[in-house]
């Protein structure tokens, strides 16, 4: 197991540090950030000592290997626009979107088990057709679209939910469901598919043939078996649940990671993208260890 | 030659083979969903390679009697059945003609990303050597972050046009054919018909592309036409913030973007536009559901069954 996660961890860091180059340098393409701090008529010396302080007079290499060094000591350096750290500021924003991936992906998780179990029970069905055709529609529809015509019906023409910000219970509510919709559908398919396989398999029909009742048999015998191929796909939901949150999160105003990287792009807050990047990547690599673990626990076949 | 009797007279007639573009069809008959989802995709097809060419000037005049026209007014012109948008161009015709870019986008990111993906794969799958281990650190790189947050970064440093978002969508997607290829190929390369062509002195090209690819590449055709639907719709994400395609040029997503301001007081601006790609993305799906039916053997009584039961 711990050879296993060393591996893991190595094969990580050779990624994140690919990430990490491919961005400083295309970062870097987009131009100087000083004609967009400095006021227009800001004076030549001004300039210069702008990008004095912020490094940026010294040739890109020199740049890099400056950021790498400080990087080893965990220093992220300071954001251009907000002067703190940038890991600070990427902190505050992750928080809040880790709380609305937590929040939706409990709640997808759960209700797409346990529709998509009892959908796969009878395969064809009246229940099946409409989790099928809903599940559908929630995989096909543009979260972006979905958001806005929600803010139309919900927060301008109903006055049930405001539009944006945090403050409340209330606040949270459209932005949950919305992101909720895409990866429901994903993921109902998947568990309808895999437990329609493990329903037609052998010891299900022995477990019938015991005689035991319809609900342990599907959440118990089958269910188990089904969940493996269901926790990959949990696993890519979970991570392209950062995709919605960016669009989401910049409709509803919502203070998350996504919208962080969004603007710091536009402002060209380099620092700020940087911690970001490797923030977010880090959360991945840990949800997939995670997911390793919960594989093993699954099946104990599974041995690493 | 006398007639033996313990021969029987006449031997059980074998099935002819049924013409496959026939039985195709009739696959698609039995599952009516995907059989209007085919019909509307050819639609949409049609309306992208011809829209532009017949509706471009409708679609860019500007009429400022009709701007926000509501739409359902059946008196006017047919292009504005579905009203107007701000600047008074026709609803209607500026969605047929940003078919083109909505679905060439797609199309051609997932058409890049399947070849080049299967190509990777296949060679990561069937060489065991340092090429592997260099393939799947590179998918790991794109991998191990959200794809649609390394496209807003790399697009807004290209400058989006067409081509570089066609081009950072479709890296974007590699890993996804790359790893399914290369999984598939570890399969089927231990087969015996992989061993007995390599016996026969088969040179190693020759085996992955005309023994292991024909295997491997139905399961790749059904997750590209799923992901063609997650294309478009990361496309229309892209211009929906703003990073994809630019005005003039139009695509659904950026439609639906431009109609965010009068929401209130002309809403079909962003819901046709959206409905289009909600239309075209649960086709895709349905068809890709279907594929996923008919090109499984063990699956494929389930559309093959219903037609004995009608006939």
């Amino acid at each position: 197991m711990l050879n296993f996660l060393g591996k893991r961890a190595v094969a990580s860091a050779i990624s994140l540090v690919g990430l990490v180059l491919l961005v400083f340098f295309l970062s870097r393409l987009t131009g100087d950030p000083t004609g967009l701090y400095l006021p227009l008529d800001a004076s030549e010396e001004a300039r210069a000592q702008f990008r004095e302080i912020h490094g940026l007079n010294d040739p890109l290499i020199v740049q890099f290997f400056s950021y790498m060094s400080d990087l080893i000591r965990f220093d992220f350096g300071d954001s251009i626009r907000r002067s703190e750290p940038a890991i600070d500021v990427v902190l505050r924003g992750f928080a809040w979107t880790l709380q609305l991936a937590v929040i939706t992906m409990s709640l997808v998780v759960v209700s797409a088990v346990i529709i998509g179990s009892l959908a796969a029970f009878k395969v064809g069905g009246v229940f099946d057709r409409i989790a099928t055709f809903f599940s559908l529609i929630g995989a096909s529809a543009p979260d972006f679209w979905i958001a806005i015509v929600a803010i139309v019906i919900f927060s301008v023409n109903l006055g049930w939910f405001p539009t944006s910000g945090t403050g409340t219970v209330w606040h949270w509510v459209m932005p949950v469901a919305v992101l909720f919709i895409r990866p429901f559908g994903l993921i109902l398919q998947i568990v309808r598919g895999s437990m329609i396989t493990a329903l037609s398999s052998a010891y299900v029909k022995t477990a019938r043939a015991k005689g035991l009742k319809n609900r342990p048999i599907i959440f118990v015998h089958a269910l188990r078996n089904a969940l493996l191929p269901v926790i990959t796909v949990i696993g890519d939901q979970a991570a392209a649940l950062l995709n919605g949150a960016v669009v989401i999160e910049t409709i509803f105003g919502f203070p998350g990671v996504g919208k962080l990287m969004i603007d710091s792009i536009l402002q060209r807050d380099f620092t700020v993208v940087m911690a970001a990047i490797m923030v977010t990547a880090a959360a991945i690599f840990v949800m997939n260890l995670l997911i390793d673990i919960l594989y093993s626990i699954l099946d104990p076949r599974i041995r690493y | 030659m006398t007639h033996t009797p313990n021969q029987p007279a006449s031997l059980p007639d074998i099935p002819k083979a049924p013409n496959p573009i026939l039985q195709t069809y009739r696959m698609l008959w039995n599952d009516k969903f995907a059989f209007v989802s085919v019909i509307f995709l050819f639609f949409v097809l049609l309306c992208a390679i011809f829209g532009p060419l017949l509706l471009e000037d409708i679609a860019t005049k500007q009429n400022l009697r009709g701007r926000n026209a509501p739409p359902f007014d059946f008196s006017t012109n047919w292009a504005y059945w579905l009203g107007g948008d701000a600047l008074g161009r026709p609803l209607l015709a500026r969605i047929i003609v940003a078919a083109q870019n909505t679905i060439f986008v797609a199309a051609g990111a997932v058409f890049f990303s399947l070849i080049v993906g299967t190509a990777l794969g296949l060679v990561a799958g069937y060489t065991k050597k340092t090429w592997s281990q260099v393939i799947m650190r590179l998918a790991d790189i794109i991998m191990s972050f959200p794809s649609l947050l390394l496209a807003v970064i790399v697009l807004f440093m290209l400058k989006s046009s067409v081509f570089n978002l066609v081009i950072v969508l479709a890296i974007t997607r590699i890993p996804v054919y790359l790893r399914t290829a290369r999984a598939e190929t570890l399969e089927v390369r231990e087969r015996m018909f992989v061993q007995a062509a390599r016996v026969m002195g088969a040179s190693t090209p020759r085996i992955i592309f005309r023994h292991i690819l024909p295997v491997v590449f139905p399961t790749l055709v059904t997750i590209a036409t799923l992901d063609f639907a997650f294309v478009m719709l990361a496309e229309s994400a892209l211009s929906f913030l703003g990073i994809g395609i630019q005005p003039p040029e139009i695509t659904w997503g950026l439609m639906v973007s431009q109609g965010r301001p009068y929401l209130t007081t002309a809403w079909g601006l962003s819901l046709w536009p959206g409905l289009a790609i909600i239309l075209t993305t649960l086709s895709l799906n349905l068809v890709s559901n279907w594929m996923r039916t008919a090109l499984d053997p063990a699956q494929r009584w389930r559309l093959e069954n219903v037609r004995k039961k009608n006939d």
